[in-house]
């Protein structure tokens, strides 16, 4: 009676989406509150980030300081659901500190941040901002070297991550088609058996953002993403992370002034831990305040 | 976990048949023939062998937090020696009454003139409460402390030193005599278990067999623990536990979950040693023991199981040849030992072992 269901890709939710809508329609009236995409049962209570105002992410007046020093001073930052947001800056400007605080690994002195309007991200751990669909990539890539590439991405799978649960775990057809099509997505096809350890360093790159879509994540954090590439790897991460925007949010931080060109709508240039300037790649490589604190510096 | 036949490839599964034969089977039956053939195990044997067994049990819980999770523990002699503890006080209530003294009470107590037992004591004159307390001390003890240790991401080598430094407080503890454990003496004079006279031959046996059974068995629980993805998930804890993190795992949970687990082996260990070797006394708590168990590892190379029992078997091999010959040095060879393995054996005799076949093969194929 059920139609057959689509095949899951990566690049599937939002056609998946579409997909269950026209279901819908034919099957008897199901009960209301569905989830917004079928997610594994034992997952389908994380918390979802209410968006209906626009952003899926905001930070409001938020401070750290390191022994007195303020990497981050009074930082703003509002990332629209959907969204492939840039952020630029110069080293030590703070582009990783702030990364930090969003996923949890640094607690600010002061301010807010918020996953949609509703979920208060200051009050979690690493990991439960991990399982709310909150991927990040590394500046070094860290990948899992002694495991193999299908087994990284089997392992930043989404899915119950407890440990009475992992212990019993197996793949399901569904699961492992969905590995296929991530490995499809990161041009990986073909290295599942190799160890990650002895992949090239952007093929590493690619691992790890394979990794983040493993976790269906609803915004990504990915810190300088083609840092140490050749050219051409360069080109295809740009592609790859252009095709991501729109189904999910992403924030990349890269210095690489081509990429970004390449890939922004809109770029957020951060100084001394506070946002300098905003706006398009255009307006921001005129701004006379960029030019001096920063795209003066390598002129 | 996969199904037990994933647990190895065929050819590993025809190994360990052939390694379960050899010590269910063939070791029994070799003691069984006469003194006076070739083939005869000797019946001093089968205790050391017994022992041994122990060792490996040990090493195999210390692979898993070690080799697998990186976690190096130079503690581990603790839960041992408390599994070693429990099962001690169970001989000797079962002999209350038959001591030199007489008495009700095991013979230090009455050598310090206590006059009723102690009330950490009750409870022991039956003999599942002791076996449940060699494993569940270990096993609560490992729990709580792990859980503030990893709770604060103590990690490392910081780590490493609480651990040893807690196994040397506990041995302090225990060799006051006020502390209800027999003092330096421990608890030895053991005469039987659930009614069987330890000294008796067949006991022997019938104790070494179920010990290597327990080892069989265990091998295949750790080898099913690690080819799981919660066993992928402590590897993964080992060489990246941010990325772990941020994938979505409570690596806490994780590691205290193995660490309990590793204790609790260890607990066991102890409880099948005693009865064989039939003492247990403050010195399995001292820190170069605990030394020596991460050295079982290191040797056999971590991080592969089997490797550990190697470790455990030729280390203490090595030991007793020396402990026979020239006891004096053996601690300078354990040192050297470690120096030698640490300089050129990285992966241990396993690691050298496949470093001998790729050879071979490349061989073959040139
Ligand atoms: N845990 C920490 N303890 C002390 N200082 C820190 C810590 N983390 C960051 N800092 C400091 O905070 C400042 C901001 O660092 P951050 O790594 O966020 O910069 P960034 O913008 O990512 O720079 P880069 O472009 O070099 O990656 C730097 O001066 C750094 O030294
Ligand atoms: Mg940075």
């Amino acid at each position: 009676m059920n139609p057959v269901i689509p095949p899951v890709t990566p690049a599937g939710d939002a056609l998946k989406g579409a997909q269950m809508l026209h279901d819908a329609s034919e099957a008897p009236p199901k009960p209301p509150a569905a989830p917004r995409e079928p997610l594994p049962a034992d997952v389908r209570d994380r918390p979802v980030p209410d968006v209906s105002h626009g952003a899926i992410l905001y930070l409001e007046s938020v401070s750290v300081s390191f022994d007195g020093f303020k990497a981050i001073n009074d930082l703003n930052l509002s990332i629209d659901d959907g969204e492939l947001r840039c952020i630029i800056g110069p080293n030590g400007a703070g582009k990783t500190t702030m990364m930090d605080i969003i996923t949890g690994k640094t607690r600010p002195d002061t301010g807010t941040v918020y996953f949609g309007q509703n979920v208060n991200l200051l009050e979690l751990r690493e990991s439960e901002i991990a399982q709310l669909g909150i991927g990040r990539k590394f500046q070094k890539p860290t990948v899992f070297q002694g495991h193999s590439v299908f087994e990284n991405l089997e392992l930043a799978m989404q899915a119950d991550k407890r440990v009475r649960r992992a212990l019993f775990a197996r793949l399901s057809d569904e699961q492992r088609a969905r590995i296929a099509g991530v490995l499809a997505t990161i041009g990986l096809n073909g290295y599942e058996r190799q160890l990650a350890g002895s992949l090239s360093h952007g093929q590493k790159q690619w691992l790890e953002i394979g990794m983040l879509l493993m976790q269906n994540p609803r915004l990504l954090l990915v810190d300088e993403p083609v840092a140490g590439m050749t050219e051409q790897e360069t080109e295809q991460t740009a592609e790859l992370l252009n095709s991501l925007a729109g189904k999910h949010s992403v924030v990349v931080v890269e210095h690489d002034m081509a990429f970004v060109r390449s890939i922004a709508r809109k770029v957020t240039v951060l100084h001394e831990g506070h946002v300098l300037a905003e706006g398009t790649m255009d307006a921001i490589q005129s701004n006379p305040k960029v030019v001096e604190v920063y795209l003066g510096e390598g002129a | 976990m996969h199904g037990i036949r994933n647990l190895h490839t065929t050819r590993g599964w025809v190994g360990f048949f052939v390694v379960a034969a050899l010590l269910l089977v063939a070791v029994p039956v070799l003691n069984a023939l006469p003194e006076t053939s070739p083939l005869h195990v000797p019946d001093w044997l089968i205790p050391l062998a017994g022992k041994f067994c122990c060792y490996a049990l040990v090493a195999l819980a210390m692979d898993l937090i070690w080799g697998y999770t990186g976690i190096l523990s130079l503690g581990h002699g603790v839960y041992f020696a408390l599994g070693g503890y429990a099962m001690g006080m169970y001989l000797m209530r079962s002999m209350a009454g038959e001591g030199v003294y007489r008495s009700e009470l095991p013979d230090f107590m009455v050598f310090l003139n206590w006059k009723e037992l102690p009330w950490f004591w009750h409870g022991f004159e039956y003999f599942p409460f002791a076996l449940l307390m060699a494993l569940a001390v270990p096993g609560l003890l490992a729990f709580v402390f792990g859980w503030f240790a990893f709770r604060s991401r103590i990690k490392g080598v910081y780590f490493s030193i609480i651990t040893q430094a807690m196994t040397f407080a506990l041995m302090l503890l225990f060799f006051r005599n006020e502390t209800g454990f027999g003092g330096n003496n421990g608890l030895t004079d053991f005469k039987r278990l659930l009614g069987f006279t330890l000294s008796e031959p067949s006991v022997r046996v019938a104790l070494y067999w179920l010990t290597a059974l327990v080892l069989l068995g265990v091998y295949l629980l750790a080898r099913a623990i690690v080819r799981s993805r919660a066993g992928r998930v402590l590897t993964a804890i080992r060489d990246a536990e941010s990325r772990v993190m941020f994938c979505g795992y409570e690596p806490l949970y994780y590691k205290l979950a193995i660490w309990t687990l590793s204790a609790v082996l260890c607990g066991l260990a102890g409880a099948l040693y005693v009865p064989q070797v039939g003492i247990i006394n403050p010195s399995e708590l001292a820190p170069a023991q605990s030394i020596e168990m991460a050295v079982w590892v290191a040797v056999g190379g971590r991080g592969t199981l089997v490797g550990a029992v190697i470790g455990a078997a030729s280390v203490n091999g090595l030991k007793s040849v020396f402990t026979a010959v020239a006891p004096e040095f053996w601690l300078y060879a354990l040192g050297g030992l470690f120096v030698l393995v640490t300089l050129f054996l990285p992966e241990g005799l396993t690691g050298l072992f496949r470093r001998l076949r790729r050879t071979r093969a490349a061989e073959a194929r040139a």
